[in-house]
């Protein structure tokens, strides 16, 4: 139906770093991003070095940065919040293009913005340049709970058949003249999204009753 | 395919008398009897509502007395289908349900055809031979690694039987397999299932496709059986199709098409 392939994160690429082990990739995300977050806000070029290098790393990976640029948009509401701080921070207040900011607020926007946008940033470039299977075995090698790697696994499998249901629900309220992105309509919104999450229930024991069937017995096996 | 534990002659699917009450209260079943032998291929017809799915959960111990108030007996190759049973049960019947989506849950068609004899306590090579043996039969060998939501709807379908032929089973029972394909890949699909040496309980809609492929049906009405002929026989008797809402596509008179293939009947 309407919607595409999956991989909507994964660029297909044979770089080093596509080729590098998962699990090892995950370990260094992580490690990154918790140096990130501790670094001192006011160290602004150590967030410049930071950003250079996951730069260096996209690029090394050969993906487009447009393509990592544009599904940045998940980032956007804690741009807004970010952007709002220092209005109604409170604080010493600064002239900045005749506005009075709140200068709490302005270093506070910053490190939101800075360490936002690189933590995002790097999550990409993982996502981009690993197979989701191989982030799923990446986390088991790193002895993540079997359960827990299972719900995810579930999670990336049927994706995409919950957006194409969604899709095609809101096919189906555009031509009955509804606009989804109307606050008007948002009351019938709200209840195609409750018939999403049943048909996305009752689809789940209809899975139940499919691994039932061949044999499984509450425990998943590896 | 496995050698039978009991005597060649006992059917392998034996319903006796079987009735069910969903717990709300909703009787879909009323003393059902049932019995299909070893090779045969069986067509399920019935409208909407009138217990298909409810009987083919029953035969594989999804459904049962434990589930709701139910009277009767299902037996496998002889074996009843209680709860110290159900593992050896599911591993005979294997059931193709409808919606492909709800059979391949894994990331990839080898692990989804894998998850069936890995329960069942295959591993390794074993394993392995027993995948590809199942994804051969369906044409779907050189898919094993792609994940499934990359596979065309028909090639779903086909993975789906895959899933459960790896199992071994004796029984296939399939809901509606020819519903959404296009006519290209329900004949792909008729193809296979007639070059399978499996006994086949096939539930469906697509009256031609019935015709096609089973030499007998069964018409389930209200939790009723009533009627069990040769397909040719039931598709021709005008009156017991109106009184349980069968109907065959425009244009379609089974007396120009003829029974399906005869040759091609199992063993």
């Amino acid at each position: 139906m309407g919607a595409g392939h999956g991989h909507r994160l994964h660029y297909h690429g044979h770089s080093r770093v596509h080729r590098a082990p998962a699990h090892r990739k995950l370990v260094v995300l992580l490690a990154f991003v918790l140096l990130v977050v501790a670094t001192p806000r006011e160290w602004f070029w150590a967030h410049a070095g930071y950003a250079a290098l996951v730069v260096g790393v996209i690029l090394a990976a050969r993906v487009p940065l447009g393509y990592i640029a544009r599904r940045m948009v998940v980032e956007v509401p804690f741009v807004v919040f970010a952007v709002l701080m220092p209005f109604v921070a409170t604080g010493p207040r600064t002239e900045v293009l005749g506005l009075s900011l709140s200068e709490p607020g302005l270093m506070a926007a910053w490190a939101l913005l800075a360490k936002g946008t690189i933590g995002v940033m790097s999550s990409l470039t993982l996502a981009a340049t690993t197979e989701p299977a191989d982030v799923l075995d990446g986390l088991r090698r790193l002895r993540m709970p079997e359960l827990i790697v299972q719900i995810m696994a579930f999670m990336i499998r049927y994706l995409d058949v919950v957006t194409a249901d969604l899709g095609r629900m809101v096919v189906a309220m555009r031509s009955r003249g509804v606009d989804p992105r109307s606050p008007r309509h948002w009351p019938a919104l709200a209840r195609t999204l409750g018939a999403l999450f049943i048909r996305s229930y009752e689809r789940g024991e209809r899975v139940h009753l499919a691994m039932l069937s061949r044999g499984y017995e509450g425990a998943p096996r590896s | 395919m496995t050698e039978p534990v009991s005597e060649p002659s006992a059917p392998v699917l034996d319903v006796r008398g079987l009735a069910y009450a969903y717990p709300d209260g909703h009787q879909a079943l009323f003393g059902v009897d049932l019995q299909v032998r070893r090779g045969e291929r069986v067509a399920l017809l019935g409208p909407n509502g009138a217990g298909k799915t409810t009987l083919v959960l029953h035969l594989n111990g999804i459904l049962g007395a434990g589930s709701g108030h139910g009277a009767g007996s299902v037996r496998v190759s002889g074996l009843p289908v209680e709860k110290a049973h159900l593992a050896q049960v599911r591993r005979q019947v294997g059931i193709v349900f409808q919606d492909p989506d709800d059979q391949l849950f894994m990331g990839s068609v080898r692990a989804d055809v894998a998850f069936g004899p890995r329960n069942a306590g295959l591993r390794g090579a074993e394993l392995e031979d027993r995948v590809q043996e199942a994804l051969a039969l369906v044409g779907m060998a050189d898919l094993a690694d792609r994940p499934p939501h990359h596979l065309s709807f028909g090639q779903r379908r086909r993975v789906a039987v895959a899933t459960v032929l790896a199992m071994r089973p004796e029984v296939l029972v399939l809901d509606e397999p020819s519903s959404n394909l296009d006519p290209a890949s329900r004949r792909e699909l008729a193809d296979i299932l007639r070059s399978l040496e499996v006994t086949v309980l096939m539930v469906t809609h697509d009256l031609p496709y019935a015709l096609e492929l089973c030499p007998r049906s069964v018409v389930l009405s209200d939790g009723h059986v009533v009627a069990d002929a040769p397909t040719l026989e039931v598709l021709t008797d005008a009156d017991l199709m109106r009184a349980h809402r069968l109907e065959l596509p425009w244009g379609f008179d089974p007396r120009t098409v003829g029974p399906g293939p005869v040759g091609s009947v199992g063993p």
